[in-house]
């Protein structure tokens, strides 16, 4: 049982709208998964699924092994930060890191000291009155030092400014090789996602449309440019993600496990980004300068 | 992000992330640099994969990636529990000829803005003078 999270067929609905449908993913144990789509695409909603705030109303989820939320066992190895990071605003720094150590078994003291010290937060100061990158660094120090073997990160980095937010990523993957975490995050600014995760979920309208490792996806699509010619004339096994057309020209981006032979075409690799983007466009028939994706750079 | 040697830093990597090369190997090339400048030589330690993820903000499997490759190539050979460290030396007996050939061009850098060439028009004619060059070796 090696899977950090491992789902089938797995969905949920409020009243009559389906917010997740029929979700079946395998995700190995020591990735930083990036999880992306979206406003709406139901990125909060697998997460919620994944750390027990919300059940499935079909198919299965199964967390490290577990079912989300299961028990006191189960909700110490998974460690979550909520969109915006929420803290209490009238508690203090110190009263955070009281709170984490009453509430978390394996909580590492020494740790959230070290990473309070370090970050400069005064421990006497009132958490309403942090900034959004310090408030940010609060959460994840709690979120770290109870030791979790799976971290869940909502859109940890999206309301951050750069620097707070190169800032939150450097202490991410710090504490990545340090204790060999686990990592799902979602996000839609994919110019951070390319850079600490190495497994991708594209999750668009409910669906996930692509999964897997960086690496394999980056191998596997290619972008084709050549004379105008119909998609449906491709050979078997290239399945064609976006396309477009000019009079005389055509541009495809296909995924395929074989290389691309025909000499009529000009094949390039991808970029992480321009993948996303095209998945994202296949999925919702717009335009791209009308998706919700910010790219940031 | 600093790998010492004695107690001077010697290398520090960097990302470009418009370059559209692979993070990976931009840290491949940049030690395969420093090898051939002699800032790193036999024996010399790079920088953690902590260090480097931390630093860079870049998933660790990047830095490992990396590593395993110029192990691959020979460069650089891992201690479990210690770290990875430099195995070879790039350049060799060539090293000693670099202060004058540096300071030659530095000459020549100087010559060259004193004519007018603006940095651009420096590298295009160094380049275009290296390629031409290179082909006449092969001619």
């Amino acid at each position: 049982m090696n899977a950090v999270l491992e789902t089938r067929g797995l969905g949920k609905r409020y009243r009559r709208r389906w917010a997740l449908s029929d979700c079946t993913l395998s995700i190995p144990a020591g990735h930083v998964v990036g999880l992306v789509g979206p406003n709406g695409a139901g990125k909060t909603t697998l997460l919620h699924l994944a750390v027990g705030l919300l059940a499935p109303t079909a198919g299965t989820i199964e967390v490290l092994g577990g079912r989300p939320a299961a028990g006191q066992a189960q909700l110490a190895r998974v460690g979550f930060l909520a969109q915006d990071s929420p803290v209490y605003a009238g508690l203090s720094v110190a009263d955070h890191l009281k709170l984490g150590a009453r509430l978390n078994p394996d909580w590492d003291a020494g740790l959230a000291r070290g990473r309070v010290d370090r970050l400069d937060l005064d421990p006497g100061q009132k958490a309403g009155t942090l900034s959004g990158g310090q408030r940010a660094q609060l959460a994840l120090t709690l979120a770290i030092a109870k030791r979790p073997e799976l971290l869940v990160l909502d859109e940890p980095v999206a309301s951050l400014d750069p620097l707070a937010r190169r800032e939150f990523l450097q202490d991410l993957m710090g504490a990545v090789v340090e204790q060999e975490l686990s990592v799902v995050l979602s996000s839609h600014l994919v110019a951070d996602l390319e850079r600490v995760c190495d497994y991708l979920i594209v999750l668009v309208a409910s669906r996930v449309r692509v999964a897997g490792p960086v690496d394999e996806l980056l191998a596997t699509h290619h972008l084709l440019t050549g004379p105008c010619r119909d998609p449906g004339t491709l050979p078997a096994g290239q399945q064609v993600i976006s396309a477009s057309h000019t009079d005389v020209q055509t541009t495809l981006l296909v995924r395929t496990s074989s290389p691309v032979v025909d000499p009529a075409w000009t094949v390039s690799e991808v970029g992480l980004e321009d993948l996303v983007l095209a998945y994202m466009s296949q999925a919702t028939g717009r335009r791209r300068r009308d998706n919700h994706l910010e790219v940031q750079k | 992000m600093e790998a010492w040697h004695g107690d001077r830093a010697v290398i520090e990597f960097h990302l470009d992330g418009r370059s559209g090369v692979a993070p990976y190997l931009q840290l491949i090339h940049q030690v395969r640099q420093a090898l051939r400048l002699g800032l790193l030589s036999e024996g010399d330690q790079l920088p953690t994969v902590k260090d480097v993820a931390a630093g860079l903000a870049i998933n660790p499997n990047t830095v490992l990636k990396a590593y395993r490759e110029l192990e691959y190539e020979g460069l650089a050979a891992a201690r479990p529990g210690i770290g990875t460290f430099v195995t070879a030396t790039l350049g060799g007996a060539s090293l000693a000829a670099h202060g004058p050939l540096r300071r030659e061009l530095q000459r020549w850098l100087a010559k060259a803005r004193r004519a007018g060439l603006d940095d651009e028009s420096i590298e295009a004619l160094f380049l275009s003078t290296f390629r031409s060059a290179a082909e006449e070796d092969i001619a």
